[in-house]
C-alpha cells in the first residue's frame, strides 16, 4: 500500500474525532514539552555554571594546604617560597604562571558609605592567571608588592557601593578596616554567578595585606596558590611535577601529602557530573509524563478498535492482511504521537524561554538551550511511544477474525 | 485452463464450541457449482447459511471437510494467505452495506484493489464499476449521500472491480425497500447476463430465490434440497 495514502487516511481518520484525538496529542504534547523544556533549562544552567568556571580563567589549578586523605603528622603551610619553587621552569616546566594569594573579608569605605567585601592579597601575575583587567588605572604592580604600597583595586560592585560611579577613581583614597588606601585601578566587570561575585572585592598587593590586614601563623604563608599550566594538555603534567617540589620542599616523600591540588577540570567536571544528574532527573520526571501521554494513545487506539471491528471486518473481507491493518493502527497512532512531539517541542522551547526570562528578571544569568540533539531526540521518542503504545491495540486489530468481526454489532 | 467448477465443497461440517456445548452449525455439507452459475441459499433462520457463506467466501476455515476455491485447495491455508484468496476470488455483498462512512463512493470502490497492490489505473477501474452499477455521477458522495440502495450498488461496483471467481451475496434486499431491491437484483443478475458472473445468494426473501436457477435449501446444517442446478 501507498505511504502517503496511509497517512493521509491516518489523518482523514483521526480527524473524523478531532476532540478525541486533540485531547490524545495534548498528553504527549505536554509530555515532549515538559521533556524538553527540563533539557534546555539543564542544558542552560551546565552552560552558565561551566562558563562562569571556564570565566575564572583557564588551566588552572588550585593548590591549598591540608591533604584530603590521610593525617600527615606535621603539616606545613603553603609559603610564597613554595609558590617561587613551583615557578622554577626546570622542576615544573610544564607551569606558565604561579600566583599566590591571600583571602578574606573586610570592611570598605569611604566618606561615610561602607560595605562589606571580600578582600584579595595577591601579586602581580594574578592579572594574567585569572585573567582580571582594569577598566581603568592599572593593576597591582611588582614596584607595589616589593613596597607593600597601600593601594587598591577596586571591583566593580564596590566602586558603585562607595561612589555611586565606577570611573574617574583612581586617586581617591578609601579605608579597609579603618586603615587609608590609595584606589589605583578600577576591575573590569566579571558579572555575578551562582557562585560568587567577582565584582564585590576589593584587591590589594600580597605584601600589604599580609603585613597590614590579615596575619597568618607563619610569616610568609599563604591560603592559595594558583597556579596556570602550559596549555590544557599539560595540566596533569603540572599537576604531577607541582606535587613532586612540594613534597619534596615540606620534606613528605612517603605517605600522605599535607596540600591539596585541584584543576579547573576538576570543578568541571564536578559541575557536570552535577547539572547531569539534576538534567536527568528532571528529564525523567518529564519522561514520566510523556509516558502517561503513550498510556492516553493505546487507550483511545483500544477504543477506536472495538469501535471499528465491524470496518476491521470489512476490511480483511475484501483482503486486507494482517500487516496491513497494523500499519493502519500504528500509523494512526504515530501520526498522534508526532503531532504531539511536534508541539510539545515548541511548547518546550516556549517553557524554557519563559523560565529563561523568569531567571533574567531575577538577575541570574540562565540561557536556556535547545540542541538539535534534544529536538530529533523527541521526535524520535515520540514517533517511538506512539509505535510502542499503538502495538498492541494494533495487534488486536489484525488479529480478529473476519467472520466475527463482521458480524459484531 | 479455466475450471468448470469455481466451488467444489465436500462434506463440509463447522462446529462452534460455546463453552461446553458444541453447536454444529454444519453437519457435511457437499455443494458444486459452476462458473456462470445463479444460485440461492434458503433455509430458516440458524440453519448454518451465514456459516457456509463464510467459508465458501474463505472468511474462515471449516472445521471438516475439503473445499476447492476455483481449483485451489484452500482448507490448509493460514489467515494472510486466505485474505489474498478473498481479494482476488470472492467479492461480497453485505445486507448492511458495510461501505467505509469517512471515504466516498469512489475510494470504497478502490479499496480492494489497494489491498491487492495495485497501484495504477485504481481510479480509472474503479470509475468503471461504478458507471457500471449506474452511479457514474455519484462517484464523490459519501455512504450517508447515498440511498440505501445507491450504497448496496457502490458495495456491488466493490464486488466487482478485482473481477472475483464469484460474488457472495447475504441477503443484499434485507435492507432495502422493494423497488431498491429489485433495482440491486436487476444489476446482479445483469452482471451475470452480460459478464457470466457466478452469483451465490443468501436470502430468506423467496422472491429473491425465484429470480434464480439454482435454489439449495438447507436446515439444521444439511443440503435438505437441491433443485435447478446441474450438479
Ligand atoms: N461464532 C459462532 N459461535 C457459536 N455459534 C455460532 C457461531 N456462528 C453461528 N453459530 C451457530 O450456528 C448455527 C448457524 O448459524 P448461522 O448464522 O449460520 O445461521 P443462519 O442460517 O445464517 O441464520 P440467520 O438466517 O438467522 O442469519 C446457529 O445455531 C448459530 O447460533
Ligand atoms: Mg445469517
Amino acid at each position: 500500500m501507498n505511504f502517503w495514502q496511509s497517512i493521509l487516511e491516518a489523518i482523514e481518520s483521526l480527524l473524523s474525532h478531532k476532540l478525541r484525538s486533540a485531547l490524545t496529542v495534548l498528553g504527549v504534547v505536554i509530555g515532549v514539552g515538559a521533556v524538553i523544556g527540563m533539557l534546555a533549562i539543564g542544558a542552560g544552567a551546565q552552560d552558565t555554571i561551566t562558563g562562569s568556571i571556564t570565566d575564572i580563567g583557564t588551566n588552572l589549578l588550585f593548590v591549598v594546604a591540608g591533604g584530603d586523605r590521610e593525617v600527615v603528622s606535621n603539616p606545613k603551610p603553603l609559603t610564597e617560597a613554595d609558590a617561587e619553587a613551583i615557578a622554577d621552569p626546570f622542576s615544573a616546566p610544564s607551569v606558565l604562571r604561579v600566583a599566590p594569594m591571600i583571602s578574606g573579608s573586610a570592611e570598605v569605605s569611604f566618606a561615610g558609605e561602607s560595605t562589606h567585601t571580600s578582600i584579595e592579597g595577591v601579586t602581580p601575575d594574578y592579572s594574567l592567571v585569572r585573567n582580571v583587567g582594569v577598566v581603568e588605572g592599572e593593576f597591582i604592580s611588582e614596584l607595589h608588592q616589593l613596597g607593600r604600597a597601600a593601594v587598591v583595586v577596586l571591583g566593580q560592585d564596590v566602586a558603585e557601593t562607595l561612589f555611586g560611579r565606577t570611573q574617574a577613581l583612581v586617586g581617591e583614597t578609601i579605608r579597609i578596616e579603618g586603615q587609608p588606601f590609595r584606589v589605583i585601578g578600577v576591575a573590569e566587570e566579571k558579572g555575578g554567578s551562582a557562585f560568587m561575585n567577582e565584582d564585590n572585592r576589593v584587591i590589594v598587593p600580597l605584601s600589604t595585606i599580609r603585613t597590614r590586614l590579615i596575619r597568618r601563623s607563619t610569616a610568609d604563608s599563604v591560603d592559595t596558590i594558583l597556579v596556570q599550566a602550559a596549555g590544557a594538555d599539560a595540566v596533569p603534567q603540572a599537576t604531577e611535577e607541582i606535587t613532586a617540589v612540594l613534597r619534596a620542599r615540606h620534606r613528605t616523600p612517603i605517605g600522605g601529602d599535607d596540600f591539596s591540588i585541584f584543576t579547573q577540570q576538576d570543578f568541571l567536571a564536578t559541575a557536570e557530573t552535577i547539572t547531569g544528574v539534576l538534567t536527568i532527573f528532571l528529564g525523567g520526571i518529564a519522561a514520566i509524563s510523556l509516558l502517561v501521554g503513550g498510556i492516553g494513545i493505546m487507550n483511545i487506539m483500544l477504543v477506536s478498535v472495538t469501535e471499528r471491528t465491524r470496518e476491521i471486518g470489512l476490511r480483511k473481507a475484501i483482503g486486507a492482511r494482517k500487516r496491513d491493518i497494523m500499519l493502519q493502527f500504528l500509523t494512526e497512532s504515530s501520526m498522534l504521537s508526532l503531532t504531539g512531539g511536534i508541539i510539545g517541542i515548541l511548547l518546550g522551547w516556549g517553557l524554557s524561554q519563559g523560565v529563561g526570562a523568569i531567571a533574567a528578571a531575577s538577575n541570574t544569568e540562565l540561557v536556556p538551550l535547545m540542541s538539535l540533539d534534544a529536538v530529533l531526540l523527541a521526535t524520535l521518542f515520540s514517533l517511538a511511544v506512539g509505535l510502542f503504545f499503538g502495538i498492541y491495540p494494533a495487534k488486536r486489530a489484525a488479529d480478529l477474525e473476519p467472520a466475527e468481526a463482521l458480524r459484531y454489532e | 485452463m479455466m475450471n468448470e467448477w469455481v466451488i467444489e465443497a465436500h462434506d463440509i461440517t463447522k462446529t462452534f464450541q460455546m463453552g461446553e456445548v458444541e453447536v454444529h452449525a454444519l453437519r457435511g455439507v457437499t455443494l458444486r457449482v459452476k462458473r456462470s452459475e445463479v444460485l440461492s441459499i434458503m433455509g430458516p433462520s440458524g440453519s448454518g447459511k451465514t456459516t457456509l457463506m463464510n467459508i465458501l467466501g474463505a472468511l474462515d476455515h471449516p472445521s471438516s471437510g475439503s473445499y476447492l476455491l476455483d481449483g485451489e485447495d484452500v482448507s490448509g491455508l493460514h489467515d494472510d494467505q486466505l485474505a489474498a484468496i478473498r481479494n482476488r476470488k470472492v467479492g461480497f455483498v453485505f445486507q448492511t452495506f458495510n461501505l467505509l462512512g469517512r471515504h466516498t463512493a469512489l475510494t470504497n470502490v478502490a479499496l480492494p484493489m489497494r489491498y491487492a497492490g495495485v497501484t495504477r489505473g485504481r481510479r480509472k477501474r474503479a470509475q468503471q464499476a461504478l458507471e457500471a452499477v449506474g452511479l457514474g455521477d455519484r462517484i464523490r458522495h459519501r455512504p450517508a449521500e447515498l440511498s440505501g440502495g445507491e450504497q448496496q450498488r457502490v458495495a456491488i461496483a466493490r464486488a466487482l472491480v478485482n473481477d472475483p471467481a464469484f460474488i457472495l451475496a447475504d441477503e443484499p434486499t434485507g435492507n432495502l425497500d422493494t423497488k431498491s431491491g429489485d433495482e440491486v437484483m436487476d444489476i446482479l443478475l445483469n452482471l451475470n447476463k452480460d459478464h457470466g458472473t457466478t452469483l451465490l445468494f443468501v436470502t430468506h426473501d423467496p422472491e429473491v430465490a425465484e429470480r434464480t436457477e439454482r435454489i439449495v435449501r438447507l436446515r439444521d446444517g444439511l443440503i435438505e434440497n437441491d433443485k435447478g442446478g446441474g450438479a
